[in-house]
């Protein structure tokens, strides 16, 4: 394991967290801790409540039962402008980069820096150039989002996440729909960012040779409930079958890909 | 058939609260948000009455120089059995600057500007960046719908200004050239009957439009759901309500003029 330290007081902690849309419970009784400086990985098929999973973190949503601690903060508890002094200090990259349109690649990273402090322009540029370069993106400031391409648009997501320097960095899907040799760069810049900056990371991801290459902790999520948190080595020696199933990607096991709980008979009412 | 209604009547008030409670929020982020220190950026203000201020010029130009070309056509085709020709020149700047132009140019710019405001904020709702200004903690209304709002409820009135010249000028084209009145007493005329209550009650219902049309399509676009096509519908949804909306004002507030003087 590498630079975590247990005995830290955890930055993020959910207890007993459910989640529950119309009848259906997406996120059932999850606890975890991810403590600083950790990359922390969650995977999980599509539709196992990964995604919603991080919404409740972020504070996107609100559970309906349990409490997500954000340095012992209770978020649902606190004040909007609490609230907003914690999303300050997230970072976020989106799984489809989510740019402003509208916004060169500069403006897009200015912009929280132009929303949330008061400096000067020059130097405003001056960060603009810091983390274009940290991402590997300088010369690209007067390009719109149309003009690049799905990894340059990533890198420039992930240079506005860090443009705060913030101390929790969300990575939704990441290295999705990107070739694998863009996606292990953006995967490496992950890993530099978390040791360079020591910023606390939570990858949601199902991609598993990103799983591997990033994680010092993983949890595995399946049907809205966790199956196991554990270190790299020991997610990957897991006895536990559906995980093992998951890493392989094997289509018999646990998890079930065709639902066929319903007999075709019965479907058509015969 | 009875839950149909049912469901269309609560679909109805919900979209009622969702613009009121959309309106609640942008005035508090004009008048409480800047004590904050957060007001909606001046830059970004500007560019929005660029683009339906100026953009919108050329159009409302000429829809209302060939609506006031068609007034003095056809209410000259009236006052000329009772030998009154030289009225059109009153009836033409009176009713532009009361009804038509307000209406008209409202009708346009719903169709130009509105309908890209609610397409633009769709598209943004639907591709996670309306999310991604919230996890910026960036209030996506102070954000996008306050300078769009001050744009329409500014630049509205100030096309109405255009359309009211333009109209007038059409109406002088036909005037003089057809109906061969003198260009001195046409003018005399216009102004002689065009009072300053004609003008300023046109301007408050082209101010009041602005509003209902920045309002409306601003909620249709936040508020899209379901990808491209979601988009497409939010776009058409803005325009109709838009429409509506500007024409039931129109009667409220022309009933509350009218009823109110006597």
């Amino acid at each position: 394991m590498s630079a975590i330290d247990q005995k830290n007081e955890p930055i993020i902690s959910l207890r007993n967290v459910t989640k529950i849309f119309g009848d259906k419970t997406i996120i059932n009784n999850v606890s975890l801790d991810i403590f600083r400086g950790e990359t922390f990985v969650i995977m999980g098929c599509s539709g196992s409540g990964k995604s919603t999973l991080l919404r409740l973190i972020t504070g996107a949503l609100r559970p309906d039962n349990g409490n997500v601690l954000i340095r012992g903060k209770d978020i649902a508890r606190i004040s909007v402008d609490e609230l907003e002094e914690v999303k300050r200090s997230f970072g976020m990259l989106f799984q489809y980069s989510a740019l402003l349109d509208s916004l060169t690649v500069e403006e897009n990273i200015a912009l929280p820096l132009r929303e949330h402090t008061k400096l000067a322009d020059d130097i405003i540029k001056i960060i603009i150039k810091l983390k274009l370069s940290l991402v590997g993106l300088r010369g690209y400031e007067s390009h719109y989002p149309s003009q690049i391409s799905g990894g340059m648009k990533k890198r420039v997501g992930l240079a506005r996440a860090i443009a705060l320097d913030p101390d929790i960095v969300f990575y939704d899907e990441p290295t999705s729909g990107l070739d694998p040799v863009v996606g292990g760069a953006i995967d490496k810049l992950i890993k530099d960012l978390s040791t360079k900056l020591t910023i606390t990371s939570v990858v949601i991801t199902h991609d598993m040779q990103s799983v591997f290459g990033i994680a010092d902790r993983i949890a595995m999520v399946h049907k809205g409930e966790i199956v196991e948190i554990g270190t790299r080595d020991e997610i990957k020696n897991s006895s536990n079958a559906t995980i093992q199933q998951f890493i392989h990607g094997s289509p018999v096991g646990p998890i079930d890909f065709f639902k066929e709980d319903i007999g075709i008979a019965e479907a058509l009412g015969l | 058939m009875a839950a149909t209604i049912g469901r269309f009547i609560i679909e109805y008030f919900r979209w009622i609260k969702g613009i009121a409670l959309l309106f609640y929020n942008i005035l508090y982020w004009i008048f409480v948000g800047p004590f904050k220190g957060k007001a909606a950026h001046r830059q970004s203000i500007f560019q929005q009455m660029v683009f339906v201020g100026l953009h919108s010029v050329v159009i409302v130009f000429f829809v209302d120089i060939f609506t006031g070309i068609v007034m003095a056509m056809q209410t000259a085709y009236q006052l000329q059995r009772m030998g009154a020709v030289l009225y059109v020149a009153s009836l033409v700047a009176v009713s532009l600057c009361r009804e038509l132009s307000p209406v008209l140019t409202a009708l346009v710019v719903a169709g130009r500007a509105g309908s890209a405001i609610a397409a633009e904020l769709g598209t943004m709702k639907v591709t996670e960046q309306i999310e991604a200004l919230e996890t910026m903690a960036i209030n996506p209304i102070r954000f996008l719908a306050v300078p769009r709002f001050l744009a329409l409820a500014i630049m509205l009135p100030c096309l109405t200004v255009l359309g009211n010249i333009s109209g007038i000028i059409g109406g002088f084209i036909v005037g003089t050239g057809s109906l061969h009145i003198n260009p001195d007493l046409y003018m005399q005329t216009t102004f002689k009957y065009l009072e300053l209550k004609d003008i300023y009650t046109g301007l408050i219902k082209a101010i009041v439009f602005g509003i209902l049309i920045a309002i409306i399509c601003c909620y249709e676009g936040l508020y899209t759901k379901g990808g491209a096509e979601g988009v497409g519908r939010a776009t058409t949804r803005s325009v109709v309500a838009s429409f509506i909306a500007v024409i039931l004002a129109d009667c409220v507030i022309t009933g509350i003029f009218f009823f109110s003087k006597s």
